[in-house]
């Protein structure tokens, strides 16, 4: 017999998003809850390096009209404007928000929040690198993380820790809340809610070189498409240029914040060619594609697969690569970058003082996800109607303010920002809203899951599924795509899903059993898997970090609109939403 | 134009294998009287993490083996445990570190409750009496509050914990009595303590020189070692004391 429980306002997972949304919703509804997979101080917002960005001019003038413009030029024009100006606004009182919480902002000799600068920000629309990232050396997430959760056991919210959500209550469009299962020990929990928010965050661990956590297999996403969300903007997904080769862990943008430069197998700072203005703080989709081509031109390291991000302060030096011209030294560098060079020094055992870093490009970022409004109201179609009581906020859902392509730093506001306004919108529906009742048999079908999984007996390991997923996906729906390439991928998964009716787990006890709920998560996977697939082969332009070679070319005539993909009867389909334009008409992007 | 060649890595590279014997205590509470241990050789890299090592074991030959793990790169703090007798997180450590033969066992002084998954309850309970979040009153205005880079350098390390457990279960005045508050929650203390923002001070001083608090440090240094973010443990424990002395924090 499942345990059930009556919240008001459930919020879905525990980072940045979830926190935030959980702190401002909790202030009005005091039956607030958040359930998470993970302890709340796990959650991959902790990962997040280099900074969050907000104009507030402490280094330099900077004013939210051109983080706004860098925003929608760093997404491709794909990003809805209205958004993306609340984003550009409300920046700056989130920023001082979290430093009123208590989070450890690096100071400058006066006092204020130090900044730096990062990829795709500038000055006056373009005209050169501006100061606008404010940060806690490289471990800004972590701060933030730990910031919001510090202040939610002040403010005692309610916590439901290893908590994995299996099904999404949602009949005639209204949400009724969630059935989770508690991973301690194995029973089964209905949440009867007023409201969800959604905040489970990305699912990176669809490709094989990932910066993402075991755990980011985008629960959530998947749960709200089996229910009849649509999702939007899949088949943007952003490849970060600088990952630990091979191991795809992240290395800050923050390097190149600082000064450090990509250099190829001659020893040339290649992106002055590719990007004259911002060379090596060009966006992340650009400098990506730049490193495919070095290699592709023979000019990866040794003609493998790499190219160097170079720190030496001696290089930047030469370059006059770092922050305003400026001279740096070995002390200032560690002191700015402590983790990244950590990293290096780890799992390369590269000393980035002395040495350059080996880096391919990693899938990092999810641009797309469940389709919200700008207060987190989660959209049931491409015509703006709403699924009552369901909210997204985060990664998992789409604004969308990153469009095509999110610019660094952005993640992170994002979260502030729209998780902020979901938690508020949430408490407010809640004051009005009553339960509506939950289904007849809520957790009928989270228990028809589990037992397909337990009691599975087919030969199929899930770990081997799971990695051939991550292959097809990295080599045929990456960085560069193509059609038929595409196809391939899409057909793969589609055998993937049929060998996964086949799986069989070890463990079939009911204690702390991630055999089985990695074996749950591996589902989610594929079924994003596929409509990124089938998303990218149905635009046929390149925008963003979405680049098909065979057609090379922005298509604003025919494709200047968000993709939702809906399954139906198992079968996924297409339609679209127009792009909301309201103060930047596209151009062509050059950096 | 030609695809580039493929930028994916195959599972194994195969330049830099190696044989190694892990050796894993076990204890499923649901069927075992009391741990045992399951011994595995296998085939690694020698770059890879000692996580990478439970991964094969789990996915390719005992799926019954369980752990916790996330973000696998020494931040999200989930996969502290003992290897070779030492906490660290398996993410952190490089099979070519350890060498061929690899013991891994539990954090030591935490309720087992599957494997090497502990019950991190009484460690976040320690956490919270510390009441880890910054307490000012004043209003703060419209802009950020004001701290010299001096101020924020004066309690930067302890800003790097992650909640991971390692310093606490490594630490003999906690494995004698459970009861003390230990190095983790003391070093959430010290961040706060040494905030300039901070008004409640002489309240947090109060709750260290409890008997469970900062005194049951005897300076054994196993914190230091343990600790996955080269946070000086050691030295903030002994901050907080001279602070609870002096009743001074700043």
């Amino acid at each position: 017999m499942a345990k059930h429980h009556q919240i008001d306002a459930l919020i879905v997972g525990a980072g940045g998003a979830g926190l935030m949304a959980a702190l401002h919703c909790s202030r009005q509804i005091k039956n607030t809850a958040v359930i998470s997979k993970l302890y709340p101080t796990r959650s991959h917002t902790g990962t997040a390096q280099g900074g969050i960005a907000a104009p507030l001019g402490n280094m330099e003038e900077d004013r939210w009209e051109w983080y706004m413009y860098d925003t929608v030029k760093g997404g491709d024009y794909l990003v809805d404007q209205d958004a993306a100006e609340i984003l550009a606004k409300e920046s700056i009182g989130a920023v001082i928000e979290l430093e009123h919480m208590g989070l450890p902002f690096d100071r400058t000799r006066d006092g204020k929040i130090e900044q730096r600068r990062f990829g795709g920000h500038t000055r006056n629309e373009g005209e050169a690198p501006v100061m606008r990232s404010c940060k806690a050396a490289d471990r800004t997430g972590h701060m933030i993380l730990q910031t919001l959760y510090q202040q939610c056991i002040k403010q005692n919210v309610r916590f439901f820790d290893e908590f994995q959500v299996i099904d999404l209550m949602v009949e005639d469009n209204v949400c009724r809340g969630v059935v989770a299962v508690e991973i301690l020990t194995g029973e089964l929990h209905v949440f009867h809610a007023k409201a969800v928010l959604l905040a489970i965050g990305g699912f990176g661990r669809v490709w094989s070189v990932t910066s993402n956590a075991h755990s980011l297999t985008g629960d959530g996403v998947a749960i709200a498409l089996r229910r009849g969300v649509p999702l939007e903007d899949m088949e943007f997904f952003q490849f970060h240029p600088t990952g630990i080769y091979k191991m795809g862990i992240l290395l800050s943008e923050a390097l190149r914040g600082e000064g450090a430069i990509f250099t190829n197998d001659t020893g040339e700072r290649f992106m002055a060619r590719y990007a004259p203005t911002m060379k090596d703080l060009a966006s992340r989709d650009v400098c990506s594609r730049c490193i495919y081509l070095e290699v592709r031109e023979g000019r990866g390291i040794g003609g493998k697969d790499y190219v160097y991000i170079d720190a030496r302060p001696e290089t930047i030096n030469t370059y006059q690569s770092g922050p305003g011209g400026k001279t740096v030294t070995a002390e200032h560098l560690e002191a700015a970058l402590p983790d990244v060079f950590e990293m290096a020094r780890v799992y390369l055992g590269v000393e980035p003082l002395k040495q350059g870093i080996p880096i391919q490009p990693t899938a990092h970022y999810a641009m797309g996800g469940v389709p919200t409004d700008n207060d987190g109201r989660v959209l049931a179609d491409a015509q703006g109607t709403l699924v009552r009581g369901l909210y997204a906020a985060g990664e998992c859902a789409c604004v969308s303010v990153h469009g095509a392509n999110r610019l660094g730093t952005n993640s992170l506001v994002d979260l502030v920002v729209f998780g902020r306004r979901g938690g508020k919108a949430m408490a407010d529906f809640c004051t009005r809203a009553d339960f509506a009742p939950p289904p007849a048999h809520p957790e009928a079908e989270t228990v028809a899951q589990i037992n397909r999984i337990r009691n599975g007996t087919g030969k199929e390991k899930p770990a081997r599924i799971r990695s051939e997923m991550q292959k097809v996906m990295m080599d045929h729906v990456g960085v560069f795509r193509e059609g038929p390439a595409i196809q391939n991928a899409l057909d793969t998964i589609r055998e993937l899903k049929e060998r996964y009716q086949n799986i069989s787990i070890e463990d079939k006890g009911q204690r702390f059993n991630t055999d089985l709920y990695e074996a749950w998560e591996l589902g989610c996977l594929l079924d994003l898997a596929e409509v990124t697939a089938y998303a990218a082969l149905d635009r046929t332009e390149s925008r963003g970090a979405h680049w098909r070679e065979d057609f090379p070319k922005r298509d604003d005539a025919h494709w200047l609109k968000h993709t939702f993909v809906t399954r139906r009867n198992g079968s996924l389909e297409a339609t679209y939403k127009p792009v909301v334009i309201t103060r930047f008409e596209p151009k062509e992007r050059t950096y | 134009m030609k695809r580039p060649s493929s930028f994916v890595v195959p599972f194994k590279a195969g330049d830099a294998l190696m044989r190694v014997h892990l050796k894993i205590q076990r204890f499923d509470p649901e069927k075992d009287a009391k741990p045992y241990w399951s011994e595995h050789d296998i085939e690694v890299e020698k770059t890879d993490q000692v996580l990478d090592a439970l991964h094969q074991v789990k996915w390719y030959h005992d799926g019954t083996l369980t752990l916790r793990r996330s973000c696998a790169h020494g931040i999200c703090g989930s996969d502290a445990m003992r290897i070779n007798g030492r906490n660290a997180l398996a993410c952190k450590v490089l099979i070519k570190d350890v060498g061929q033969k690899i013991t891994v066992q539990p954090l030591l002084g935490l309720p087992i409750i599957k494997d090497l998954v502990v019950d991190m309850e009484p460690f976040f309970a320690k956490y919270r009496s510390v009441k880890p979040y910054l307490i000012n009153t004043d209003d703060p205005g419209e802009r950020e509050r004001l701290q010299s880079p001096e101020d924020r350098a004066r309690y930067d390390d302890t800003t790097k914990c992650i909640l991971c457990a390692a310093c606490t279960t490594a630490c003999p005045a906690f494995w004698a009595n459970d009861e003390y508050v230990g190095p983790a929650a003391i070093v959430q203390s010290h961040r706060f303590i040494f905030d300039s923002r901070d008004q409640i001070a002489p309240e947090r001083l109060d709750i260290m020189a409890d008997t469970m608090g900062v005194w049951r440090c005897r300076t054994a240094f196993n914190c230091v070692e343990a600790c996955p973010r080269g946070i000086d443990v050691t030295r903030a424990i002994s901050e907080v004391k001279q602070a609870v002395m002096t009743g001074k924090a700043r």
